[in-house]
């Protein structure tokens, strides 16, 4: 049952939902309960081809050569489509915002990067005709050394996995290898902290394996474009790929969305589109490109294993005084969107709470895995797993409750973030509140009584530690370097709890210059200009 | 090229078309063979079937249990009489799997799969074979070391019915409540007097095909089924074992969770579903 | 080389033709025209192509399109009779127990095959039921729900 606290924050809220907690009927739902959602594939076509396609076995090797001509004498085939085929056969997705540079083919031709690289493009009149001829294609490799480490592919002698990023990282503003947040001196602060420990997060790259593969069908249309059934989730991002990949103009082509069957951005790609139109315009004929099971595990992206390092300085009363985090996403081969998955990651860092001293390095980095791409809250949702165990690790060491270590140093409004915007509509005290009380999990009076309203404000910029606090007695030894996974939660015996108080402003410093418009800016770009570093006014 | 599809009314032509034809192979409950068809296997060109009524025929005679080799797991469930077996072809698959796997599929599948025929293994099943030749008898246990495929047909199995409340069976999944195997025990433990008398335990998805853990077997003779009685057992539960890394887990997993699940099977602990 | 098959598909008699080899998916969807009938996996890992044949549950994926010759085949395409849902897929809407939709078809046969057999299903029951059908969106609880519900108010219309 839905529960709305109005009482919290009552004077903000013009209350007067019509929406938000009425159960809403899909509008999608009768057609799921009868087999009607139309899906990409839910279309016949009499003369429909079938395009499958020849992927790397290897993590990275150069192709020596290839023999197809057997393939293409074999029955049923009616086209290969070889990487000279392609247009324009570098692309990057973000291309279209202008953000990174083309960085991967729709075909390989001389070097294969990741196992699963499409290499070959077989159009036949059935899937085990185009199966059957791509057993018959003779390809010749040189194996050359791989990488699966992103520290390993940082260290110097690495392989080098991305010939367009050849130190294995994305480049920023084609200059910087990656992205980085600097608040106050993390150093001063964890000479000043009482407790300070790192710890390292690792993630695994996961898989969104949605029910509906990955697929298109492409199909002449009556004045010489090409209607495209799709799964994406993205459609004019799809076009507009599509469109750049073939060479043709955008009003070529006339994307029809199907339903998707699960996407949760692992349809976000373009995966299929620009190659299944390739094949229809070489062929004439309707194209069907589906990933099998098997294509959409080891082709399709996920979302990239992530290492969070993370060392935090806490003073003996509670409050973390200093956040050092290095971080870095595993990629694969090609960027994909993992580029904007660290400008996210970087723009989240420390988490909801207010920490004088703060620094962070993330980076993007190449390695011989499938390309890594979007998946619900990429950038952020592993930061957070990290960053949420390491202040339950904080709690333990600091001998705290684990929430009201979390009530103690979040956000307030008013207060300074890392970022240099001041914080507001913050609300994760009286959530902490909330969910203490539902979970009859005991909150000491002071912690019930705090509030988001009330305590910061005080404008800091490049704050060190509050020097007017009394000198701390003799603080126990620091932290083991390592802490034991399991956190316990048994309740420590408690030291009364600091009032919650800002530290004091910094000297005045004079604002730095707006940084000028970005040049060429052309549709779509300004839309993520907050996100990428320019500002609106 | 296409696959040409040929039925036979009697086992025994289908046996000899499988000898006989190029690219042969021996269509069941279809969970094995389709799924090749559909990566369109280039072994495959000749899909053959029987329609021969002995493949899905389940003999009760007096303590002897025959089944034919096209008798599927929901035909299992559904016969009373081998209860004992239920919660072995329970969860194999899911109930769609269940109507169409079958008891001679069972045997070719490779692991992490067969965890009916490791449980055939633990009940000492012999195998009758079908050929041109008119069949032959031999135990189950030298068949899974040959596993010669394709051209090795299988008619039927059978085993003498376990005495009541001495077959036990557990399977380690991820997923529940279907799942393939981390790995499956099975095990029969007749006992005279209180103590262990000819055990019978097999294990699934800890090799390249179900095993008989015979150390664990002779270790186990004339021992009570208590944890001092059970330790010399447990103390070679590896032996003969050779499991593999695959995407269901780990060899060095199989074999660190070996012992913990044959411990709790011996001892009759139930409620061991997770791994 | 073609193979003429027969049978009944949601109560009406269907004759086609089918490459050797061709899985009941395909004849359904390709040849057939019954586009209701998803496929997932290809491999009888997921599903999402589950039909009734002959009143059991099957993978359409792994099922040779020619072993359903002269047999009964339900999809969800003939659910619902005329104009009125199938008491499954107004439970279904009325639990949101779908998302993405693309696993619905497939949940929805595996339960009817379950409620034709057992018309007061435990809990467990229908847990076993769907067990070889993943959803990646809904969690399944609304799926439960869903079937639980569905045999309660067949048994309120039957009584």
């Amino acid at each position: 049952m839905l529960e709305f606290r109005k009482d919290i924050f009552a004077d903000e809220r013009d209350d007067n939902l019509h929406e938000i907690g009425q159960p809403t009927q899909r509008q999608d739902m009768l057609g799921h309960v009868t087999g009607t959602s139309p899906y990409y594939d839910d279309h016949r076509f009499s003369n429909l081809l079938h395009l499958k396609i020849l992927r790397s076995p290897h993590a990275h090797a150069r192709i020596r050569s290839i023999d197809d001509s057997a393939a293409a004498r074999a029955p049923g085939v009616k086209r290969i489509i070889r990487a000279a085929d392609v247009p324009v056969n570098l692309n990057t997705l973000l291309s279209l915002i202008q953000f990174g540079k083309d960085d991967e083919p729709s075909l390989a031709s001389d070097v294969v990067r990741y196992k699963g690289e499409p290499i070959l493009g077989i159009v036949a009149t059935s899937e085990r005709a185009a199966l059957e001829a791509m057993a018959l294609v003779r390809i010749s490799y040189d194996q050359l050394p791989a990488v699966f480490d992103v520290e390993e592919a940082l260290k110097p002698g690495a392989p080098s996995v991305n010939s367009t990023y050849p130190k294995n990282t994305f480049e920023y503003y084609n200059k910087y290898d990656h992205q980085k947040l600097r608040y106050g001196d993390v150093e001063a602060g964890f000479a000043q902290a009482d407790v300070v420990f790192e710890e390292r997060y690792q993630m695994s790259p996961i898989e969104h394996a949605p029910t509906e593969t990955n697929g298109s069908i492409a199909v002449p249309d009556t004045n010489g474009r090409f209607i495209v059934y799709t799964s994406t989730q993205a459609l004019f991002f799809s076009l507009d790929t599509s469109a750049k990949i073939n060479a043709v103009p955008s009003n070529q082509l006339h994307f029809i969305g199907g339903t998707v069957g699960g996407g949760f951005g692992g349809k976000v790609d373009t995966l299929t589109e620009p190659l299944s139109i390739l094949a229809a315009r070489l062929t004439g004929a309707p194209v069907r490109y589906r990933l099998s099971r098997h294509e959409e595990m080891q082709f399709g992206s996920p979302r990239g294993g992530e290492r969070i390092y993370i060392k935090d300085g806490i003073m003996r009363d509670g409050r973390i005084i200093a956040r050092k985090v290095r971080a870095y996403f595993d990629s694969g081969a090609y960027t994909r969107l993992s580029s904007y998955a660290v400008v996210k990651c970087a723009a989240h860092i420390p988490g909801p709470y207010t920490i004088p001293n703060v620094s962070a390095d993330v980076y993007c980095v190449f390695t011989n895995r499938t390309p890594a791409t979007a998946m619900r809250g990429f950038g952020v949702t592993a930061l957070d797993f990290a960053l949420e165990c390491q202040m339950d690790k904080g709690a333990v060491a600091i001998g705290m409750d684990p929430l009201e270590y979390r009530i103690l140093n979040a956000y307030r409004d008013g207060d300074m973030k890392a970022h240099r915007r001041e914080a507001k509509n913050c609300a994760l005290i009286e959530c902490a509140q909330v969910a203490a009380e539902k979970a009859n999990w005991p909150l000491r009076e002071e912690f019930r009584r705090m509030s988001s309203l009330k305590g910061g404000g005080a404008v800091r910029g490049g704050g060190t530690v509050d020097r007017t606090r009394a000198p701390a007695p003799a603080v126990p030894a620091r932290a083991p370097a390592s802490m034991p996974q399991r956190i316990s939660y048994e309740r420590p015996t408690p030291a009364a709890p600091p009032p919650y108080t800002a530290p004091p402003a910094p000297p005045p410093r004079s604002a730095p210059p707006p940084p000028a418009a970005p040049a060429g800016s052309t549709h779509g770009a300004p839309r993520f200009s907050s996100v990428f570093g320019t500002r609106r006014r | 090229m296409s696959i040409s599809v040929k039925t036979f009314p009697r086992l025994a032509d289908a046996a000899g078309a499988l000898s006989q034809e190029r690219g042969a192979r021996f269509l069941a409950g279809g969970t094995l063979v389709m799924r090749s068809v559909n990566e369109a296997d280039p072994s495959i060109e000749t899909i053959v079937r029987s329609t021969d009524p002995a493949l899905t025929h389940i003999g009760l005679s007096s303590g002897r249990v025959e089944l034919g080799a096209g008798v599927t797991m929901a035909a299992i469930l559904a016969e009373r009489e081998l209860s004992y077996l239920h919660p072995v072809a329970r969860i194999i698959g899911g109930p769609a799997v269940r109507e169409a796997a079958t008891v001679g599929g069972n045997l070719f599948a490779p692991p992490p799969y067969g965890d009916f025929a490791a449980a055939l293994l633990a009940l000492d099943a012999t195998v009758t074979l079908a050929g041109g030749f008119g069949q032959r008898e031999l135990p189950l246990d030298e068949l899974l070391n040959r596993r010669e495929r394709g051209q090795t047909l299988v008619a039927s199995v059978a085993f003498r019915r376990p005495a009541d409340g001495t077959f036990r069976f557990v399977k380690v999944t991820r997923v529940h409540p279907k799942g393939a195997a981390i790995l499956s025990i099975s095990a029969q433990l007749p006992l005279s007097n209180g103590r262990v008398s000819g055990a019978r335990i097999a294990y699934g998805a800890m090799g390249p095909a179900p095993l008989r853990a015979k150390a664990a077997e002779r270790a186990l003779e004339g021992r009570t089924l208590d944890a001092a009685g059970i330790a010399p057992a447990l103390a070679v539960a590896h032996d003969g074992t050779s499991p593999t890394d695959n995407a269901i887990g780990s060899a060095w997993w199989r074999r660190e969770i070996l012992p913990i699940h044959l411990r709790r099977l011996l001892l009759g602990e139930q409620n061991v579903r997770h791994s | 080389m073609k193979t003429p098959i027969q049978f009944r598909l949601n109560g009406e008699e269907v004759a086609t033709f089918v490459e050797g080899g061709t899985n009941l998916l395909d004849a359904l969807r390709e040849t057939v025209g019954d586009l209701s009938v998803k496929g997932g996996c290809w491999q009888g890992t997921c599903g999402t192509c589950t039909v009734l044949v002959d009143g059991s549950p099957r993978l359409s994926c792994l099922t040779l399109a020619e072993t359903c010759a002269g047999r009964s085949i339900e999809t969800t395409a003939g659910l619902r009779r005329g104009p009125d849902l199938h008491p499954l897929q107004t439970a279904f809407m009325e639990r949101f127990a779908a998302q993405c939709g693309y696993c619905t078809p497939g949940m929805l046969m595996a339960a009817k095959a379950l409620l034709d057999k057992n018309p007061n299903p435990t809990r467990e029951n229908v847990v076993d039921a769907i067990g070889g059908n993943i959803c990646r969106c809904t969690g399944y609880e609304p799926i439960i729900n869903a079937v639980l519900d569905a045999a309660r108010s067949d048994s309120r219309r039957r009584a």
